[in-house]
This record gives C-alpha cells, structure tokens and sequence, in this order.
C-alpha cells in the first residue's frame, strides 16, 4: 500500500485509524526519496534514522515533509544549494520549520533550489540540475526545484519552499503539482536564508489546494524574531475553505493572455492560452463573474527589469554576510580582503557573481535615482495597478509561463522579449506582497501547465477559495507525475 | 598671517544603559568575557533577521530632544554596505540623512572657559557598533560582544574655534548622556569614539560665507577627549604650516588618521577614493511610526542637566563657580547635594560639607557617591545638630568621618560617644576664668589694642574643651571680661 501519493488529510485518516504508522510513513518517504534522488536529482540531504511522531495530535503529526535548503535546520546541513554553505550545520531552526515541527511534521529530506533562490531554472545549485519527473529531458524551474519535484513525484504530500518572484508557483506549475505563497508576513522568515528581504515568501508545495492551506495553517504566525511578520491568529485558511465562490468577481489581463500579442506564439504558446480559455469558461460555470482588463503594456514590460533591479540590489547586500570567516569553508589569503575574495570567488556561481554586479551597479551613487529609485518607482506604480483591480476583484486569474516546462537550452535566463510578460507577471505578486496560488490547469504534449490565482494582501482565504473551487472542476488534484505519459 | 579655524565633529558614543542591543536580543555589556554576549543575528548567520529595541530607540529620543533636534514622523533605518572582518553582515544598519535620522537640526549651548558658546547640530542618528578587533603580528581576534551595541552618532557644524571649544563640548555632551541614563559615556570603555573636521582660512574673511572656508581635512578614529584636542592643535600647527610655505591650496579634502604614539595625523585617502556605502532602506525594519502622545512623555522624563543645575546652584544658591561645578560634575553627586538640601539644610552648608569632605573621601577611596554610608538624610542630620549648637563644628568633622569609616550612622556615634558641645553658661565661664588665670596679662595687652589676643583666649579653652566648647559662646564671655 502507498500512502505518500496521498493528500495530507487522508494519510491522517489513515494514522489515526492505524491502518498506517509514522514510522512505516517515514520509510516509505525514505525510499521513495532515494528513489527521486537517482533518477531527478532533488535532494541536498535524504535525513536518516528519522524519529516518527506517533502521537497524533494535528493534520501534519507524523507525517514526512520535505525542507528546501535554504530554511535554516537544526543539526541538519543547510546549504542553499550553494558551495559557499557546503557544510554548514546550522545551531538554530527557521521559525517555519519549527512550528512544523510543534505540529508533528517529519522532516525526511532537504531539498535542491536555485544557489540561493536565485534563478528560475533548478540547474544551479551546487549538488546538480534537477530534472522534471514528467519528462528529465526538462527543467523543473525554480528555484524551489527539488520540493517541486520530490512532491509530484509522491516522497511526500509537501515541501517547504520560498517565493522570491515565482519560486513556488513556477515549478509548482512545471510539475503539475500546487504551490502556494501566502501574504508577505503571514509566515516568519526567520532562519531563511535571504534573497530580497522586500520580496521574500515563505509558502508551500502540495497536490492539492487543501493541503496547502493545511500546511500554512501550520506554518503561519507572528514571530518576535521578525518584524515583518504579523498576527493572523484570527485566520484559519484550512477552515475557511468551503468551494463557495458565487458571485465572486475575477478578472485577466488582456495584454497578458491575448493570443493577439504573441505574433511569433509558438503552438505551445497557443494551446497554452487556449487552454487558460476552458478555466475561465470553468470559473464562469462555477458562478464567478470573469472580466477582462487592461493594464498598459508599457508598465507590464517594465516588470521583469523592476525586479532585476531590486531583487539584485537586496542580494546583493544580504549576501555580504557570506565571508567564509565565521561560517562556510574559509579562504586562503595575505589579508582578510584576499580571503574572502578567494572564498567568494571560489563559492558562487557565475550567475550569481552577476547578479552582484548589477546589483552593486544600480546602488552606486551616480546610479541610484536612474536604477534603484526608479525600480521601486515602478513598483509602487505597479502595486497600485494590482490593487485598483482589487478594488472590484476579488483576483486575478492569469496563466503560467509560455507553456509547460522547458529543456535547459531554452533557459528562462535568456529573457525571450516576446514572452516576456507572461513569464514574468507573477513577479507583481511578491511586489505587492499579494497571496498568490498556482494550480494545475491542463497539459501539453503530456506536460503540465497551470494557472494563477492571486488575490489583495490578507485576502489568502478567497484566493484558496477560488483555486480550490477550480481544482475540484478539473482532473488534476493529487496527480502524481509520470515520467514519458 | 592670521587666521581663524573652523572646526566640527562627529561625536560616536554607544548607548550603553538599554539590557539589549540595538537589534538583537544579547545582552548590552561591557565587562564580559570576549564572544559571550551573542545571539545568532550578531554574527549574521544565514536567515538572522533585525528586532528593533524600543528602548535603544526611546534614548536615542532623548538625545535627540536634549540636543532641540526635530524628530522625523517615521523612525526608517538603512543598510551602509561595506567588508570589514568586523562588521558581520557585511553592512551597518544605520540612518543616513535621507529621509530623516532620529534627530535633525539643532542645537547646544555649552560652556567654555567661563563664557556660553552655542554649536549647531547637523543631525544625530542611532545605529548599531561593529566589533571590536585586536590585531596581532600574525592574527587579529575579533570581539562580537560589540557587534550590535546601540550606538548614537551626533554630527556638528563646523562650530567651533579652538580645541577648547571642541572638547568643552564633548564634555557637556559627556555629562548629559550619563544625566539622561543614556550611556556611561567612558572612553576608557571605548564608548565614546570622534572624528574631527578641521580647515583653516584668513583671519580677515567673512566665515559665514562657506566660500572663504579652507579645505576641509577629517581625522578618524580619535577616541579620547585629550586625543581631540591633540589632533586639532596638530592639524591646525600644520595646516599653518602648509600657508605658509605656499602648498596649502594644492592641498586635497581629505581624511587622515590620528596616531596616538606619535601625536601626529596620518593621509588615509583623498575626496576621490571615498567609499559609496550604497545605502538603501534596510527592508527588514518596518518603518515606524512614532507617537507624539509618545514623544511627549520622553520628553517629560528628561532630566535637569548639569548645564541648568550649575545655574541655579550659582544664582539661586550662591554657589561658587567652583563649587557649583564640582556638586553637578556627576549626577549622582548633584542628586546627593539636592536631596540633602530637601531636608531644609541650608544650601551653602551641604555644599561646604561634600565639597570638602564627602568628595575628598570618595576621590580618595575611588568611589563612587551612591557606594558611601553616609546617605543625605544622614549628613543633613549632622549639620541640623551643628547648626543646633549642639555639638562644635570640629566635633561634626570628627562625627562624619567616622561615620564614613565605619558605616555608622553620624547620629548614633553622637549618641553613644556621648559627643555633646559645651553649651552651658557656667561650665565656659569657668574654663574661661582660668584661661584668664593662667594668662594674667592678656587684658593689659587687650587694651593696649592688641585685639587679635581674643582669637588665642578662645583658642585655649577650645584646647582645654579638647573642642567641646562652643566657640562662640567662649569668645562673647571672653569679650566681656577683657572689656571690664
């Protein structure tokens, strides 16, 4: 009998009817994780000699959870996926993780991200390329790779990931599973490691929309070691879904998902946009009322460059801290200044060291206004846009990306400009801080494509609510990935 | 040629009364053992995030009002990117000037030699200490106990003239931040750390004219107050020196470094080289907002300064200059002297009493006021007995160092060494029957003008009292039978 394939709520059926025991749970994961490991690559650390969780007190005690590595773990490797972190065993644990943990999740696993969060691709973190359980001669996207595919392969019904501009939403939507990303404070971010501060998501990677909302219920919490956090103790987002979304009134971006402003689309591209067709014409049947808006193309454009700017200024900055004098491998030099060059130089990744540059760049005095100021310019115009939309909406419905998942020589780093907004708006969500879900939507070529629900900050319960509604209109709630379907 | 010296500081002083740091929840202290007041946030590892502490926060406030600087609507900090194996995060949170410090805008009176002097302040603005490094000929130790310490830096115009100017400032500054319980304010603890801005011009120019000023020359690092009177009066000896051999106006705004061994300032780098710190609003500090209902009661809480106390012991008292200055130097001193007064002991009485004894004794055990015995309630009980004629003021002398040797209350040492002063009539006027007994031509010399002969009787029977007797009374009884 398999049990990880199933979603949170039956497994805990089956512990608490003892047909199951955490340990039993545990072994399973174990297996199946050294399985996903040979053949995708997904994990940094496959923990072992777990201890289960026997007393079953919540939706999450005793079950197997996988931790992308770049949530700080007690006594466990914690890497970023990244050669400057190699071994480093940090001595504290990330709030998230923790309250996990008082729930009596089972951490099995840390899993393989982009070196840092930092790419859209899972091919750059230190241990390798993580390839795409629907088809390895494609990428998962990234960064939250290995839980993307370690969750659509059936290890585990979640991982933790982290959300920076579609971290959990993209490859949630390359491997057919749901990735979810709260409201900016809604979940610590004490003991991940950071990226951009302002854009920064803790979220999660499940198989169906429930799931999630169970996990951040879990994960969520005003912590004393953040002061971005806040109190949402008043919000229970599992109990809050009910399928009822009458009446509710969601809207799409014409300039996004016409096939009109693709004169190159690719079939992909097309079938891509005509299958985001059949989910609206599904929330229409459902009761929503769905309209179609206008944003200016020229502020749509901007969005890609508005986070290049601001994501890399922040990395910048918040990677300093990597030193190789108190933790990670230490460098050798005359001076301090030698040592931690070699360190660096030695540590990061080509891509990184650009995004240094640029990040440096556009903080430098004589080009702050033109850059940095201009990006949070743009910003705020577009935050603003998004939350004039909320003023009549109750979401935003848009597709993912220009298709299914891509094979590494089509790399999103090389930013196809005729595309470009589609790959790119779901960046506005960690701009504006927005709850944002991705949900299986259909496939192409037997690979998985998705939609995206993203909803005004606190606004998490509607956005699930709608996501949840649609899952359960369409075949692809709990679906395990299929290697060559 | 004559000239003028414009002269401006950067004065750093850690705030060292809050129990934690400036953004992390470590204990704030000084005397610990190295790398054991630490949280994981001061060595920055990975996934550490800043906690903004209120109280560092409410006495940077304070500051900020001592010095009549606006407060800023919202309190935002910001990241100064730069490597230093010292500072962990590789960048200090810290508040440019851009959009508001703590503080902006204002101003200080202080005095110097006798005469007011008032110095404009720039800006003051709170941020967090690095650690503190020792190098070594083959390693350097690092000290993250100091990593995160609240730390206030105040930034002056170029207000002042001299090197007097300067440090008389420094030293009101000084006694205000110890006033407010904001910091111990001991560069002995490396609290208290200042760059200098020195620049000279002709004497005969209009300063407030910027135009006519020199070129501006910054000196780090100098961390005591004889170490910024030193380095003005060499860069001024220099500067001079550069006008007068002409190579003045080739002359670079620069920052140099002031070496303590050889009292000298060294070039570090020119305006070119100036480091970009790259700042941009740390985005892990929410902006806050701060409550003027808020404001109003840190403004209530500050305290009389010694600036103002000095006044009023002057001017309303009577005080000396001298004494005034003594009684308000630290606040517990001037705390002493006020309770003391409290308790309707005459004003000049209490300070000749701790002026002369009570400071005499705690400079001399090295103590501090708040560690002696004698409390004020005690020492305004003595005078109060003495002033009561009760016992000689010689006698109350003897009382209060006892007391302070002994821990016991002046009252009961009266009390149980059965101290009292010769106060009755018959008793003087026996002892002095026989001073003039033994002292038979003492009214022939009395009366031959030699009037100071009144000063030696009382004397005698002060001798033969062993100084029991009331001085006054003796001399009036004396007066009376030298004038028979």
């Amino acid at each position: 009998m398999e049990y990880m394939s199933k979603s949170i709520l039956e497994i805990h059926e089956d512990l608490k009817a003892k047909k199951v025991t955490s340990k039993e749970l545990i072994e399973e994961a174990t297996k199946k994780a050294k399985e996903v490991q040979e053949k995708y690559n997904a994990f940094v650390t496959i923990l072992e000699d777990v201890k289960p969780v026997e007393e079953i007190k919540t939706m999450l005690s005793g079950i197997p959870y996988g931790v992308k590595d770049n949530y700080s773990t007690k006594g466990v490797l914690s890497t970023g996926s990244s050669n400057t972190l190699k071994d480093y065993v940090p001595f504290f644990t990330a709030t998230a993780i923790q309250n996990l943990e008082k729930q009596g999740a089972v951490m099995v696993g840390k899993t393989v991200l982009d070196e840092f969060g930092m790419g859209g691709t899972g091919t750059t973190g230190h241990t390798g390329i993580v390839k795409n359980p629907w088809d390895t001669s494609r990428m998962c996207a990234g960064s939250s790779a290995g839980s993307a595919c370690s969750v659509a392969s059936g290890v585990y019904p979640y991982a933790t990931g982290s959300d920076t501009g579609d971290s959990i939403r993209k490859p949630a939507a390359y491997c057919g599973i749901v990735g979810y990303k709260p409201t900016y404070g809604m979940i610590s971010r004490y003991g991940l490691f950071p990226f951009t501060s302002s854009l920064d998501h803790c979220g999660v990677l499940t198989r169906n929309v429930q799931d999630a909302a169970i996990v951040v219920d879990a994960m969520k919490g005003i912590d004393k070691n953040d002061m971005t956090s806040w109190d949402s103790s008043s919000i229970h987002l599992y109990d809050s879904i009910d399928g009822c979304v009458e009446g509710k009134k969601i809207c799409y971006i014409k300039e996004i998902c016409d096939i009109e402003n693709y004169p190159n689309a690719t079939e992909e591209l097309k079938e891509h946009l005509e299958n985001f067709k059949k989910t609206i014409a599904l929330a229409k049947e459902l009761g929503m009322l769905v309209e179609e808006v206008h944003v200016d193309q020229t502020l749509l454009n901007a969005i890609a460059s508005c986070y290049v700017v601001i994501s890399c200024a922040e990395a910048t900055s918040n990677m300093s801290n990597l030193t190789g004098f108190i933790f990670g491998p230490r460098g050798e030099g005359k001076n301090y200044i030698e040592m931690m060059k070699d360190y660096r130089t030695k540590g990061f990744s080509p891509l990184i060291k650009r995004r240094f540059v640029i990040g440096s760049y556009v903080l430098q005095k004589e080009n702050k206004d033109r850059y940095f100021f201009n990006a949070q310019r743009v910003r705020r115009l577009l935050v603003d846009t998004w939350k004039k939309l909320y003023e009549t909406y109750d979401a935003v419905l848009l597709p993912v990306g220009s298709g299914p998942a891509k094979k590494p020589e089509e790399s999103k780093e090389i930013l196809d400009e005729n595309t470009q907004v589609l790959e790119e708006h779901l960046q506005v969500g960690n701009f504006g801080g927005f709850p944002s879900i991705t949900i299986p939507n259909g496939f192409i070529h037997g690979l998985p494509v998705a939609c995206n629900i993203t909803s005004n900050c606190y606004e998490d319960s509607t956005a699930l609510n709608i996501a949840y509604a649609l899952e359960s209109k369409m075949n692809y709630k709990n679906q395990i990935a299929k290697e060559g379907d | 040629m004559e000239y003028k010296v414009l002269i401006g500081l950067e004065m750093h002083c850690e705030i060292s009364k809050t129990n934690t740091k400036v953004f992390s929840s470590a204990k704030n202290g000084y005397n610990n053992a190295p790398n054991t007041n630490i949280r994981p946030v001061d060595m920055a590892f990975p996934g550490t995030l800043p906690v903004l502490n209120k109280e560092a926060v409410k006495k940077a406030l304070m500051a900020s009002m001592m010095l009549s600087c606006t407060q800023p609507e919202y309190l935002c900090f910001e990241r100064k990117n730069y490597y230093y194996p010292d500072l962990p995060k590789g960048y200090q949170i810290t508040q440019e000037t851009k959009p508001a410090p703590i503080g902006m805008y204002g101003k200080l009176v202080y005095e110097c030699k006798d005469e007011l002097k008032t110095v404009r302040i720039n800006n003051i603005h709170l941020e967090e200490d690095a650690a503190s490094t020792d190098h070594y000929t083959s390693v350097s130790k690092i000290d993250y106990n100091r990593a995160g310490v609240p730390l206030l830096e105040l930034v002056t115009e170029p207000d002042f003239r001299s090197a007097e100017e300067a440090v008389a400032f420094l030293e009101t500054m000084r006694s205000n931040y110890q006033y407010a319980d904001i910091s111990e304010a001991d560069s002995k603890k490396g609290q208290i750390r200042c760059d200098v801005n020195v620049s000279i011009m002709e004497a005969s120019l209009d300063e407030s004219n910027p135009e006519n000023w020199g070129t501006k020359v910054e000196v780090k690092n100098v961390n005591s107050f004889g170490g910024v009177r030193d380095a003005i009066n060499y860069e001024i000896k220099r500067q001079i020196e550069l006008k007068e051999n002409g190579t003045y106006d080739s002359m670079e705004q620069q920052t140099r470094r002031w070496d303590e061994e050889s009292g000298t300032t060294i070039y570090m780098r020119d305006k070119v080289d100036a480091i970009d710190y790259k700042y941009f609003i740390d985005p892990n500090i929410p902006k806050l907002k701060l409550d003027p209902l808020w404001l109003e009661e840190i403004r209530k809480e500050i305290p009389v300064l010694a600036f103002e106390r000095k006044q009023k012991y002057m001017q309303e008292y009577g005080l000396s200059n001298y004494d005034a200055t003594n009684l308000v130097k630290e606040k517990e001193i001037s705390e002493y002297y006020e309770e003391c007064i409290s308790y309707g002991v005459s004003p000049k009485s209490a300070c000749n009493w701790i002026t002369s004894i009570i400071l005499g004794h705690i400079n001399k055990y090295e103590l501090k006021i708040t560690d002696i015995f004698v409390t004020p309630k005690m020492l305004a009980d003595l005078i109060q007995v003495l002033e009561k004629g009760d016992i000689s003021s010689k006698q109350a002398k003897e009382v209060l160092y006892d007391s302070l040797k002994e821990d016991k209350e002046p009252l009961k040492i009266i009390e149980e060494k059965g101290i009292r002063q010769i106060g009755n009539d018959e008793e003087i006027l026996k002892i002095v029957k026989e001073v003039f007994v033994e002292n038979k031509e003492a009214k022939e010399q009395y009366k031959s003008g030699k009037t100071n002969i009144v000063d030696f009787l009382v004397g005698q029977v002060m001798k033969k009292t062993r100084g029991k007797a009331n001085p006054a009374m003796a001399m009036q009884f004396i007066k009376e039978e030298l004038e028979r």
